[in-house]
């Protein structure tokens, strides 16, 4: 599609994957094949590792028992508080315990058919032969799963597959696997193998010769700016949810490391495919600072319905079955309850725009457990699902064992991310991305239990094998802050702190945060068209324009200063906007999370273009007033069938 | 939602129309650890009983920092009650009156006209960074000394080579919930981080994969928050009453029990 908001230029490829093999041989040979490095020279080599979730956290821990000289840096006050923390329903693994048929086959097959055939084959044929080996990883470390009684671990379903492969811990999978990595970097930190930089944010990369040799990075209780260096450089920093302001991301969340990475040249990959979640709790005011989900693993149980009859705001308990439709069971009868996510959300905004939708602007759609209630008791439901059913009675002040919950759609994760190669290597030598911050397995739309599963393999399993290939050439000639390269980019992250410190205008970050939040979900969120994109692109450039001419951020940058830290994501929030849009209006598809309101099926159900768009979308930064170019990355489905997703 | 500072402003006719309340906060404002801090008053009005605590704090920052003041500094990130980064003494009370992270309580606990008192947590362990945000990588610091299971990647025999009991794994589970917010340190009358050290040395302690190291866990673990400066445990339970996640005092009688168990055979703490 001819557009004058982009160039395109040259085609990128994988060059790591050794194709020429069978797949199920390519791990194991790109392990062979990857040069290593003897354990007395690692001590020589150092590794900053960004962020400590997930990802970042397994990764720093595993590089630091490796023998490497890691630096960690987060922004909270300790590593325990990433985001991953927050995960509830699982972790998918290929055990094939339940004998239901599963396999890393089958694991592989479901997730790049979830992914809508926009992921990239021989990623996810890896992850699904390494997540065996994190549950084992993670047993060892003490995670308590949820275990049946003969004392052997529990399994149960989730959305979009049809064998049970989710092992999970109550409704806190993920705080608990984050603190099994969290606790092995505390262990290597008492070892003297990590060094810690607590409160401390990522404001730039350092490339020296065409290689990430650093980061430049803020102290955010003194306000000192530093530079940091080491032979290599991997970003583990999350994802961009936050650009919608109201997400299930955490307040902090912020795309700055990986945005100030691609404009030192990382190429962004997919930025416009983002999750929408169907099980969220409904937004309440303006004042509304984020969202809640509620896992997935509801729907397992829970029936998702609305009246049958527009404007019925008869109380749900007083609703007769008649009068009720289970929409998702109505369309999907195979998959019902527990079709992917993408397409529960969009079913969600499809009835409530008929005006079938319930709760206060008609912005909801019930989840009820009433039928669960009767078959297996409240017990049963309160040991399942317990602390989520405290959490929504919290929030909204209504007990769901009584009544059902109200739930709806929002901003959950991005699948799109900087690009990496096989080895999870982005195209800055050097520079490795690993977990939500890259863009490698999940397509155009991730199954559930699967975020916490690559964050995991990244960590543990695939960059403490790939990142030995890089290091073998080093250690890299010694750079200190006085390199011009260096200095260039201390000194800009400086002038950018004190321009905005400079504005002095008369609107509040939040504002301008909350007003571009609301564009991108009215006009890029869970449906898009060419018109929406196109308002979208006209006023972004304002709100930018506007954002540096009339932000008002107190304070000065010497200090404890959390509105300059704002800030600062939110500059880079509206820029990253401008990109999802081109991306999103380029892709004249639909696919996954990404749904145009101009490709869709008779039924409704999103249209791909697999002759046209079978590729990823990699952009390229240029400087201001050039367009953005495009970069494709051509798929190729050797092993599973290109196909029309269907979950009836 | 409108504030005044100090009653400085009216706000004479904007609440009496709506129906949100009208509250006083008295907030510990202290620029940074050097200096001393104080109480100073806010009024705020038609705060909606639906916002959380958090919310109504960023409405008043929101206010603040349009009429060129310093907004109040608070910790917080996932808002939803599970990332520990959160927590304020509210009426004295950690986290508030409700047992529940200071993001997770909502303003419907209040009633209109109540003057509401916000300090950050009050212990020597947990200095203050400013105004209500504190320091707490002591607690990181209790999680070096001993607080994992040594097993580096890869080294890991199959998840099902070792069955774990039910009953051992739920109580495990419920142990490992600590969010390592601080509450119970900032509720105890003598500043003890017990509560916190029991929950993992118990969770850890009831997995048979922990069993290794358990004897030079607690050891280790005790005698680090001896050295961060926490006060000792007296068996008050102002701790568990305050926890938002509900970590039971057992978690601390089995402490003291694998404590002496391990000074009996021997342990003792690396220097």
């Amino acid at each position: 599609m001819p557009l004058d908001l982009f160039t395109e230029g040259d085609p990128i490829a994988d060059t790591k994957a050794p194709t020429d093999v069978p797949i199920g041989e390519r791990w194991s040979t790109r392990r062979f094949r990857a040069r290593l490095v003897n354990p007395a020279n690692r001590r020589k080599l150092t590794v900053i590792v960004v962020g400590t979730g997930l990802a970042g956290g397994s990764a720093a821990a595993t590089l630091g028992e490796a023998g490497y000289k890691v630096k960690s840096f987060w922004y909270q006050d300790s590593p325990r508080r990433a985001h991953s923390v927050a995960a509830q329903g699982g972790i998918n693994a290929a055990k094939n315990y339940r004998n239901d048929g599963d396999s890393v086959h089958r694991l592989f097959y479901d997730t790049v058919k979830g992914g809508d055939f926009r992921s990239r084959e021989d990623n996810v044929h890896r992850l699904a032969e390494v997540s065996v080996n994190i549950i084992d990883q993670c047993v060892a470390q003490g995670v308590p799963f949820a275990r049946e009684y003969g004392g052997l671990l529990d399994n149960r379903s989730f959305g979009g597959a049809q064998v049970s492969r989710t092992f999970y811990a109550r409704g806190q999978t993920g705080q608990q696997l984050l603190y099994g990595a969290y606790q092995a970097l505390e262990r290597q930190i008492a070892a003297g193998t990590v060094e810690q930089h607590a409160r401390t944010e990522m404001l730039d990369l350092i490339v020296v010769d065409g290689r990430a040799r650093g980061i430049v990075a803020r102290d955010l209780v003194t306000g000192e700016v530093s530079t940091h260096f080491a032979d290599a450089v991997v970003l583990a920093t999350g994802g961009y949810g936050n650009v919608f302001y109201l997400s299930t991301n955490a307040k902090g969340s912020n795309a700055t490391a990986i945005w100030r990475a691609h404009k030192k040249g990382a190429l962004f990959a997919n930025p416009c495919y983002t999750q929408i979640h169907p099980t969220c709790i409904p937004v309440k005011g303006d004042y509304q600072s984020k969202l809640t989900l509620m896992s997935e693993s509801l729907r397992n149980d829970g029936r998702v319905w609305v009246p049958k009859e527009r404007g019925d705001d008869r109380d749900p308990r007083e609703i007769p079955e008649d009068d009720r439709d289970y929409y998702l069971e109505r369309i999907y009868p195979a998959f019902g309850n527990l079709v992917p996510r993408d397409i529960a959300s969009r079913q969600a905004k499809n009835v409530c725009d008929e005006g079938r939708g319930v709760g206060p602007g008609g912005l909801g759609v019930y989840l009820d457990f009433g039928e669960a209630m009767q078959r297996l008791g409240r017990k049963a439901i309160e040991a399942k699902y317990g602390n989520l059913f405290d959490m929504y009675a919290q929030i909204t002040g209504e007990d769901p064992y009584e009544t059902p919950m109200r739930i709806y759609p929002a901003v959950h994760y991005t699948m799109g991310g900087l690009w990496v190669d096989y080895d999870l290597q982005s195209t800055i030598p050097g520079m490795f991305v690993i977990g939500e911050a890259n863009f490698s397995d999940h397509g155009a739309n991730r199954l559930g239990a699967s975020a916490l599963m690559q964050g995991l393999a990244d960590g543990y399993f695939v960059l403490p094998n790939t990142i030995n290939d890089y290091l073998a050439d080093g250690p890299f000639e010694k750079v200190g802050e006085s390199h011009p390269a260096a200095a260039e980019a201390m000194q800009g992250v400086q002038s950018q702190v004190q321009k905005l410190l400079s504005v002095n205008g008369t609107r509040s970050v939040a504002s301008f945060h909350r007003e571009l939040g609301k564009l991108m979900w009215d006009m890029c969120g869970m449906e898009r068209s060419e018109e929406s994109l196109r308002k979208a692109l006209d006023r972004i450039p304002e709100i930018r324009q506007e954002f540096w001419t009339n932000v008002k951020v107190s304070g000065d940058w010497h200090s404890f200063n959390q509105t300059l830290e704002h800030a600062g994501r939110v500059a880079d929030f509206i820029e990253l906007a401008e990109l999802m849009c081109i991306d999103a209006l380029h892709r004249n598809e639909s696919c996954g999370g990404h749904f145009r309101a101009e490709s869709q099926t008779p039924e409704g159900e999103a249209l791909r273009d697999d002759e046209n768009y079978a590729y990823v979308a990699a952009w390229e930064w240029t400087p201001e007033g050039a367009p953005p170019v495009l970069h494709k990355e051509n798929l190729e489905y050797e092993y599973v069938h290109l196909a029309q997703r269907s979950y009836k | 939602m409108t504030i005044t500072q100090d009653g400085s402003r009216s706000t004479a006719g904007a609440a009496s129309e709506r129906r949100g309340m009208n509250l006083t906060l008295r907030i510990w404002r202290q620029k940074d650890p050097t200096v001393k801090g104080k109480m100073v008053t806010y009024k705020v009005s038609d705060v909606s009983p639906d916002m959380s605590f958090l919310e109504m704090l960023d409405v008043l920052n929101e206010r603040l920092i349009l009429d060129g003041d310093d907004p109040v500094a608070f910790d917080h990130d996932c808002r939803e009650g599970i990332c520990g980064m959160c927590g304020v003494m509210i009426n004295g009370m950690a986290h508030g009156p409700q047992q529940t992270t200071t993001c997770q309580l909502h303003m419907r606990k209040f009633k209109d006209g109540d003057t509401i008192d916000v300090e950050p947590w009050r212990a020597s362990a947990f200095p203050v960074i400013k105004d209500l945000a504190v320091d707490r990588s002591a607690l990181d610091r209790i999680i070096q000394s001993g607080g994992y299971i040594s097993v580096p990647t890869g080294t890991a025999p199959d998840a099902h080579a070792v069955p774990v009991p039910k009953k051992d794994s739920d109580a495990a589970f419920d142990a490992a919930t600590c969010i390592g917010c601080g509450a119970c340190v900032a509720a105890c009358p003598n500043a003890s981080s017990m509560l916190f050290t029991a929950a993992k040395v118990t969770h850890l302690g009831l997995m048979p994969q922990g069993q290794p190291e358990r004897n030079d866990r607690v050891v280790n673990m005790v005698a680090q928050q001896d050295r961060e400066g926490f006060g000792g445990c007296t068996n008050i339970g102002e701790c568990s009453a305050a926890c938002p996640k509900g970590i039971s005092m057992e978690n601390i009688s089995r402490l003291n029990h694998d404590l002496l168990g391990a000074l009996r055979a021997g342990a003792r703490p690396k220097s």
